[in-house]
């Protein structure tokens, strides 16, 4: 059942934008909630051995999350994400940047657009991120992700042509 | 007033990245880049300027003619993080996954 589950991942290189699909196998009131409650964002957010935490979250229009990813070190990566459209267990919107722990945004950011739906039990959420720029693409894969990753030219042409 | 050079822009266009592929194969001159396309020269050479000042391309002088080859660095870093984002992803879903069976099963 889990093995089935879609995930596609799609980047417009030229747009500055990924697409996600990712489906759950849970119900829309469940899903919604992991992605909206603190909580249960802290659970599942910081790829580990990193954690989240989260200072404090007000998830309404104009409200915010104050949050942390805490490397094993113990080192601290603020960020704020500021939410500019919510429809209950459907979609919303947000504003994602870096912070210093006095919560001053680091710009540039990046906006996030996530929608819901379920059938028959299993919930896709969609998610849209663009990117003002690569340097911001960077800095969310300094947070831990340093060990190098290299392709050879062979590969970087498939992958060129499939973003064509 | 053009904005500062992206890489994105760079490779979003299909000449440039057919040129790239041309000077990782081997380092060329902009006369020897320019025979492989349809196009104008002076096209091509507005290809190469941009993909040089990107640095994706690097010049290199030999005797009285100037030669092109890739920024092999450069282009992993693209690649490097398109694909650390995506395993990024996929381990925050696959947490997830562990995290909703968990709730669902203290709800029975």
């Amino acid at each position: 059942m889990t093995n089935n589950l879609l995930f596609d991942f799609t980047v417009d290189k030229a747009a500055k934008t990924v697409f996600i699909t990712r489906e759950f196998d849970a119900d829309l009131s469940l899903v919604w909630d992991a992605f909206t409650k603190a909580e249960i964002l802290d659970q599942w957010v910081a790829p580990k051995p990193w954690r989240s935490k989260t200072k404090y979250m007000d998830f309404k229009v104009g409200g915010q999350r104050f949050y942390a990813m805490v490397s094993p070190e113990g080192q601290e990566r603020w960020a704020i994400q500021k939410y500019t459209s919510i429809n209950p267990k459907t979609n919303f919107k947000m504003f994602n940047a870096f912070a210093d722990k006095d919560e001053n945004l680091e710009l540039p950011g990046s906006n996030w657009d996530y929608a819901f739906s379920e059938q028959d039990g299993t919930t896709k959420v969609s998610i849209t991120i663009y990117n003002e720029s690569l340097t911001r693409m960077e800095k969310m894969i300094e947070m831990g992700f340093t060990e190098g990753f290299k392709m050879s030219m062979n590969n970087l042409e498939n992958l060129l042509a499939t973003l064509s | 007033m053009e904005s500062r050079r992206d890489v994105f822009q760079a490779i979003a266009d299909p000449t440039r990245r057919a040129i790239l592929l041309l000077v990782a194969a081997q380092a060329m001159t902009p006369n020897a880049i320019a025979e492989e396309f349809h196009t104008s020269r002076q096209a091509v050479s507005k290809h190469i300027q941009i993909l040089t000042e990107c640095e994706l391309v690097k010049q290199e002088q030999k005797g009285r003619e100037i030669y092109y080859h890739i920024n092999a660095n450069k282009m992993e870093e693209i690649d490097k993080w398109i694909e650390q984002f995506k395993k990024i992803l996929v381990t925050q879903f696959s947490q997830l996954d562990k995290v909703l069976l968990t709730i669902k099963k203290q709800r029975k």
